[in-house]
């Protein structure tokens, strides 16, 4: 054999050590690293205090005093408004619509969501296009959404009717009036705001189901589940902390909103559809009674505090497993 | 199979058919549309644009439009100016307490108009600022900037602390590195913000409701179901057309940005 | 226990474009370990979930103890099938998810119990049964995946890449339970890898799989003694086989037959001269990096591998006497790249 010409071994060069890489200084905390946090984080809380927090103590304040709109002094009432509230049929009468609409409009949204979600899951030709179609009702502004369902409920005129007495359910005269009887317009409320939410709660529950890795599903299905096992014993217990994120969202822009009622009904007839916050808005904002309308929006405040406290439950949960 | 489609198809059917209600009306005939015996679902006269023309010609609609589209760019103005160093700071400076005051923050997100809309009415009024678009600028950014602060946090949380540090040993003070280099890197999330603060005063009712009363200076989502209703009488081709050009685009723009809004509310549960 | 078949099965995602599996036809023997071995994307996966009926085929027919089972859906087929990702039910409990194929099939209630303990106790998990799946390790889902696979007795197990999250170590001994767990059940078996040494010791046959196309099938000592075309030959060995390309025909030899020329018998030895470019020591074996010199093959790179048995020193940028025995020597057709007959080319 011949010795090698240049004798240079493959690792020879890579054996002697490379000019160690400079090790980066760390840059260390600076004693100002805390003020300018503060800085930079101050201004956003002190507004958000300040537009949030100064009205909510107002509010309190005027709940437990006398203050009407042109008054000029203030007298501490004690719980006076909030008895006289509490006795108030009107007050009685709106809570109780509250809790119709919202647990009528979340059963409804919790289970259509989930159906529309499930339905939107798997890719198909179209499926931005029908995005978009099912989102409107939540990404258009719902004063406006609700004036169209205004017109579409018409007293007169209204397009369904015009069906139900085509199809011969019903005759000219007589076809359902909406917004105008009592329990129909509790209903129509309720339906409305619950297409104006849906949409919100399908894209939530569509995000947690696209989450779910798709072997899952596919081994329940090798493992003999057929739908509906699959949905009852893994999908469903899987889209657990989801739903109960949507359900939370829904129920605080549910029990809080007085828009759609407002926009179909002004809470008629006679009161029937009337919710306690549009009866703050009648009493405290069109009727002046500045004192009453702070307490009964007050009401809100055990709602939001619960829902708060089980959202942060469920956050917690989540960041746990 | 067929079971998938029929839930699309009512889905998209229920779900859509007050828009295309809109469309039709806008274009018929007041005399088409107030007479029971026609089928509402056809053109039985022939089509035409006047309701346009008095929504355009006689009517406040493009001031409203305009008087929303300023408001819009204020409070995304102030939402961004606030919403940016509170979201980098809670990121990256506060350390542990960042999530906790992210979350405390984020929650107040939740905090109704209807439960402060009484105390806000009257603090208006003492500013002075009354039926004026100002109001409604000072009190929106009270709810864009919780929730945009959270979703920046999201984004700020995602670039690697390392480009910082570079920066800084390149020469840059922290502030600078947030200016120089985060905010650039960040322009989508920003675009986010900007979207959704902006959607968000066109949607809103109660607030504009309380706070401004005068014809001339509404909101579009107060002035048209207001204003275009004179007694009882609701100009229903007019209000449709409003309905539906001021409903399509910022549907159109919300809807592009409406993967990362959900990012935002679902942090933590998914998965 | 049955017997897989696919007739002209392919599966094509995009119209247009190649399939990602091509008109393949196989059948398994009866109680076989038979494994789809090919490089990533090569539709292992893609035909392994056809076979379990997850992915509709484009054309073809698949048949399970001889009958055809297109229009089954999986639970229809009474098979079982192991996941990449394990894909156990985060939310059960190891217990909940063994016996959920038990629940989902309405098998008896009583039995439920007996028959998790039996498979966990095979799979030696027993003592996990009150565990959700992210209290355990790797080694311990994949055994809760297999447990829940057998817990039913299915007439044919899928397997796709069980082991490829399992740290080096863990699949070493992995592979070891699963071939003595096939042993014992002795159920046909559908492995899925695209690591060629699990094929190798694994496989009673390996299926080598290229683009959609089914390249070869036979035992492991086939496929790597004698590979039907190129790709075999080059996919299968580590490193691969050395190809030199000749008129008409592409002659190929193992690295480890390619020794220096001493150690080849005189009669049957082709000598071949071998400038070292680099060599790697890898312990029981050496690889010697280098060029053919001085013959018609000058400048073409070949591998050589010595067990550490040859003990001379080489060196980097020498020339040395190398060789090839005569029968190690194997022929493809340089067109089609595939096998053909031993054939005289002249080497220098
Ligand atoms: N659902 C799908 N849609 C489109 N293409 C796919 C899909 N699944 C797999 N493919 C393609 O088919 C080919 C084979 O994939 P796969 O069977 O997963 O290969 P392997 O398991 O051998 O890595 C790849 O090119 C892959 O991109
Ligand atoms: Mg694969």
């Amino acid at each position: 054999m011949k010795p090698a010409e240049h004798n240079v071994e493959r690792c020879g060069g890579a054996s002697a050590t490379p000019p160690s890489p400079r090790e980066r200084p760390r840059v260390a905390r600076r004693p100002g690293g805390r003020w300018l946090g503060a800085a930079m984080f101050l201004p956003a809380i002190l507004y958000v205090v300040a537009i949030i927090g100064v009205p909510f103590l107002m509010a309190f304040l005027y709940a437990v005093g006398d203050v009407r709109v042109g008054s000029v002094g203030y007298h501490f009432v004690g719980l006076e408004n909030f008895r006289s509230v509490l006795h108030s049929p009107a007050f009685r009468r709106s809570l109780f619509n509250s809790v119709i609409f919202t647990v009528g409009s979340q059963v409804l949204v919790i289970v259509g969501a989930f159906t529309l979600a499930l339905a939107l899951r798997d890719k198909f030709r179209g499926r931005g296009v029908v995005r978009f179609l099912v989102m409107l009702p939540w990404v258009a502004p719902v004063s406006l959404g609700a004036i169209g369902w205004k017109w579409i409920l018409d007293s007169l005129y209204s397009v369904i009717n015009w069906l139900l007495v085509a199809m011969h359910l019903f005759r000219q005269f007589d076809a359902p009036q909406w917004l105008g009887e009592p329990k129909l317009a509790m209903m129509s409320v309720i339906l409305v705001h619950t297409w104006h939410v849906l949409p919100f709660s399908t894209v939530i529950l569509l995000a947690g189901l696209t989450a779910i890795p798709r072997d899952i599903p596919e081994a329940a299905a090798v493992d003999g589940a057929g739908f509906w096992r699959t949905l009852v014993h893994i999908t469903i217990p899987m889209m657990r902390p989801i739903l109960n994120v949507a359900l939370l969202f829904g129920i605080i822009f549910t029990f809080t909103d007085m828009t759609v009622v407002y926009i179909l009904t002004r809470g008629g007839p006679y009161d029937s559809t009337q919710v306690v916050p549009s009866l703050a808005f009648f009493t405290g904002i069109l009727g002046g009674d500045l004192a009453e309308g702070a307490a009964i929006s007050l009401f809100l405040v055990p709602i939001l505090v619960i829902v708060a406290y089980l959202m942060l439950r469920v956050a917690h949960r989540a960041e746990v497993t | 199979m067929l079971g998938h489609w029929s839930v699309i198809v009512a889905f998209s059917v229920v779900l859509a058919f007050p828009f295309y209600w809109m469309l039709i009306t806008t274009f018929k005939q007041t005399s088409d549309l107030y007479d029971i015996t026609n089928n509402p679902f056809i053109f039985n006269a022939r089509p035409t644009l006047e309701h346009l023309r008095l929504l355009f010609g006689e009517t406040l609609y493009l001031r409203w439009v305009g008087n929303t589209a300023l408001a819009g760019a204020l409070v995304v103005f102030i939402t961004l100016l606030l919403a940016l160093p509170a979201a980098y700071a809670l990121a990256r400076l506060t350390g542990n307490w960042g999530q906790r005051l992210g979350i405390a923050i984020f929650l107040t997100y939740l905090v109704p108009p209807t439960l402060l809309f009484i105390p806000l009415s009257r603090v208006i009024s003492l500013l002075g600022l009354q039926d004026t678009i100002w109001s409604v600028v000072v009190v929106y950014p009270s709810f864009t900037i919780p929730f945009s602060t959270w979703l920046l946090m999201g984004f700020f949380k995602s670039i690697p602390k390392e480009l910082e540090d570079a920066a800084m040993v390149d020469g840059l003070t922290r502030f600078g590195a947030f200016v120089k280099l985060v905010i650039p890197i960040s322009v989508s999330g920003i675009l986010t913000v900007v979207i959704f603060a902006f959607t968000l005063v066109t949607q809103e009712f109660v607030y504009a409701l309380t706070f401004i009363a005068p014809e001339a200076h509404q909101m579009v989502g107060v002035g048209v179901p207001t204003f275009l209703v004179r007694g009882d009488v609701y100009y229903w081709g007019s209000l449709m057309a409003a309905c539906l050009i001021t409903s399509l685009p910022i549907a159109l723009v919300y809807n592009l940005f409406l993967d990362r809004f959900i990012a935002g509310f679902t942090v933590g549960a998914v998965k | 226990m049955a017997v897989v078949e696919t007739r002209g099965l392919t599966k094509v995602f995009k119209e247009g474009q190649l399939g990602a599996v091509n008109n393949v036809d196989l059948v398994t023997r009866e109680g076989e370990f038979l494994v789809f071995l090919g490089p990533s994307g090569s539709g292992k996966t893609t035909l392994l979930r056809m076979i379990a009926g997850l992915e509709q085929p484009t054309a073809g027919e698949i048949l399970i103890g001889g009958n055809v089972v297109n229009h089954l859906s999986p639970r229809e087929r009474r098979i079982a099938m192991v996941f990449q990702s394990y894909a156990l039910y985060p939310h059960l409990s190891v217990y909940n998810n063994i016996a959920f194929p038990l629940k989902a099939q309405k098998i008896k209630k009583e039995l439920h119990r007996e028959k998790v303990e039996w498979a966990s106790s095979l799979l030696g998990i027993g003592g996990l049964l009150d565990r959700k799946p992210r209290e355990l390790s790797g080694g311990e889902r994949q055994r809760v995946a297999l447990a829940r696979a057998i817990v039913r007795e299915p007439t044919v197990f899928l397997l796709d890449e069980p082991l490829s999250n399992l740290d080096a170590k863990l699949r070493a001994s992995a592979r070891e339970d699963l071939e003595q767990f096939h042993k014992r059940i002795g159920t046909t078996t559908i492995y899925v890898t695209h690591d060629q040494v699990e094929a190798m010791a694994m496989g009673d046959r390996i299926v080598v799989l290229h683009q959609g196309f089914v390249r070869q099938i036979g035992t492991p000592k086939e496929v790597y003694d004698d590979p039907a075309d190129t790709f075999v030959a080059t996919f299968l060995g580590s490193p691969p086989m050395n190809l030199l390309e000749s008129d008409d025909v592409v002659v190929g030899f193992r690295p480890e037959h390619f020794l220096p020329a001493d150690r080849l018998r005189e009669g049957s030895r082709i000598p071949l001269r071998f400038r070292v470019t680099y060599l790697e020591f890898l312990g029981a074996e050496r690889i010697l990096y280098g060029s053919l010199a001085g013959s018609r093959f000058e400048e073409k790179e070949v591998l050589s591998r010595l067990p550490a048995a040859v003990s001379e020193a080489f060196q980097v940028a020498s020339v040395y006497d190398f060789g090839v025995a005569s029968e190690s020597l194997r022929f493809f057709d340089r067109q089609s790249e595939k096998r053909t007959q031993p054939k005289a080319i002249a080497w220098q």
